[in-house]
């Protein structure tokens, strides 16, 4: 616990000024543009927008330049701007099989209706530093190669989602329903409760933060709740989004987000309540966000052990682990939290030790000067 | 959820040019009506363009149940024509003069008089920008469409 303290206005004042003069740098170098942050920066965008559960690439720009590139305290910037603006409502559910893909791989068949696109992506990449980049230079402006679009193969209902065509042999379990009267679970309105309904955890999820879900889903491949998961389909792309206005009487058109759909598609021998058949989990991300659409799937799969009757035997399918610490606002909060002043409480606690030694010494001492005069 | 299915074609075209006015940037919907030299009659704001934020939803699996993905920010403006006829613009993002263009468009719009100008000269060329903007992403795309040859596994 710690307890308030006065003064240091002028310390935190001059702290405050020093920050600012940090954050800007050589100032014989350009100061960073929010342009140039949102289109070169992109996928550091894209990551402060999930996880600060915000979509405006813009805002996200703003937040990585103040936060000095602290991804973080970005979306700690972003989740406190979001609670100055009023709720308009709630989206029509986006269509992600209208999405016009910019990529699109499946891990599990390689030949599917509407192919795989790679586009643009670090995979096949060789991983080596670029200098030419270092010098500032550009690599000459790559020669973007196109090929001829057929109206007829290339439209959204010509690439069904993978998860379809298995659905069609009956291999594949449906997709989750919840009662038409269930009310949507939402974070941002109602503090989280156990046992949380797969709507809720799949919010908590995708803002959840990327490095706990990586390395939660990474245990699961490892064999902490073995899932054998596939990627059976990654999509990225534009959806539009549609908002149901009262006055109109119908479902407005607002605009396309970017998301990362992530279908995993994993091997269930079957249990007393459910037949043998493919399972999946199920990662949807803001922006471009592949690795953590990936990990989000794997947790989420691991997550309905349960409904599947599964064993539960390791962390990645502890709902209340998980979902309680995988929001990195909180974490940041609750860890940092420990540079505040605590010194009333570390006072009563040097009473307790030096109390605490005391008795171990008044109890030790003659055992010890026992033992030595045995030795001796 | 199926709201849109019962609407009229002509309200079915309204909202098209809404989705075409949402979708341009405002730079974009400004050179629009420039080039059209088309000229805002006199309105009334009722409800100036204001910020807020609509709570996105996916769904479970791509097709199952809704669930909250995230916040995104969206500006909406509702205006009205001397006539008293209403528009409404809406569109994500920031952008205070995006959302009140979007108004008065979609105002003029439900005025015969001006329906098929508003079609013809500003939606009709901003929609073969945005069709050719997707398209040629598109065909980027197409470009990186692979096929993998499984190898026989050797003795």
């Amino acid at each position: 616990m710690y307890v308030a303290v006065k003064g240091g206005e002028k310390a935190i004042a001059n702290a405050h000024k020093l920050l600012a003069k940090d954050r800007r740098g050589d100032t014989a170098l350009p100061a960073l543009t929010l342009e140039q942050i949102a289109e070169q920066l992109y996928l550091s965008i894209s990551r402060v927008m999930a996880e600060g559960s915000l979509y405006d690439s813009s805002l996200a720009a703003l937040a990585i330049k103040q936060s000095r590139g602290d991804l973080i305290e970005a979306i700690f910037l972003l989740r406190a701007y979001r609670t100055t603006l009023p709720r308009f409502g709630y989206s029509k559910p986006l269509d992600t099989a209208k999405m016009k893909l910019r990529r699109r791989i499946s891990a599990i068949y390689k030949d599917l209706p509407g192919g795989q696109m790679l586009g643009p992506t670090f995979d096949y990449t060789q991983r080596l530093l670029d200098f030419t980049l270092a010098a500032n230079e550009e690599p000459s402006q790559p020669d973007i190669q196109t090929a001829q679009i057929e109206d007829d193969e290339d439209k959204p209902e010509s690439t069904p989602r993978v998860t379809e065509m298995l659905a069609n042999d009956g291999l594949m379990e449906p997709d989750a329903t919840i009662d038409e009267h269930h009310k949507v679970g939402d974070l941002t309105r109602e503090p989280l409760e156990f046992p949380a309904n797969r709507d809720l955890r799949l919010q908590n999820l995708a803002r959840g933060d990327e490095g706990f879900l990586l390395a939660l889903g990474y245990s699961t491949q490892r064999g902490y709740g073995r899932t054998h998961p596939f990627a059976g389909e990654i999509r990225l792309g534009e959806v539009e989004v549609e908002l149901y206005v009262e006055e109109l009487g119908f479902d407005v058109p607002l605009g396309e987000i970017t998301l990362t759909e992530c279908q995993m598609i994993n091997q269930f021998a079957g249990s007393s309540k459910a037949p043998p058949q493919f399972t999946r989990g199920y990662g949807l991300v803001p922006g471009q966000a592949e690795r953590k659409a990936m990990a989000m799937a794997l947790v989420d799969r691991s997550l309905r052990w349960q409904e599947l009757g599964e064993d539960a035997s390791a962390p990645a399918q502890d709902e209340e682990f998980v979902l309680s610490h995988s929001d990195n606002v909180q974490a940041t909060g609750f860890v940092e939290h420990l540079k505040l002043p605590h010194y009333v409480d570390f006072q009563a606690e040097l009473d307790l030790i030096r109390q605490l030694r005391e008795n171990w010494f008044d109890q030790n001492t003659p055992a010890e000067d026992a033992a030595q005069e045995a030795a001796s | 959820m199926n709201s849109n299915r019962a609407l009229s074609p002509d309200m079915q075209n309204r909202r098209a040019a809404m989705a075409t006015c949402a979708k341009a940037s405002k730079a974009a919907l400004q050179a629009a009506v420039e080039a059209a030299s088309f000229t805002v009659q006199e309105h009334r704001i009722v409800r100036p363009p204001e910020i807020g934020l609509v709570m996105v939803r996916g769904q479970i699996g791509g097709t199952g149940a809704p669930f909250n993905l995230c916040e995104a920010t969206l500006t909406r403006c509702v205006v009205a024509l001397s006539d008293g006829t209403t528009g409404f613009g809406q569109c994500l993002g920031r952008d205070k003069e995006k959302a009140l263009l979007c108004a008065l468009l979609d105002a003029h719009w439900q005025q015969e008089s001006h329906q098929q100008e508003i079609e013809e000269k500003i939606m009709a060329p901003l929609r073969t920008q945005q069709q050719q903007h997707d398209a040629q992403k598109q065909a980027e795309t197409k470009a990186t469409k692979v096929d993998f040859f499984t190898m026989v596994r050797g003795e």
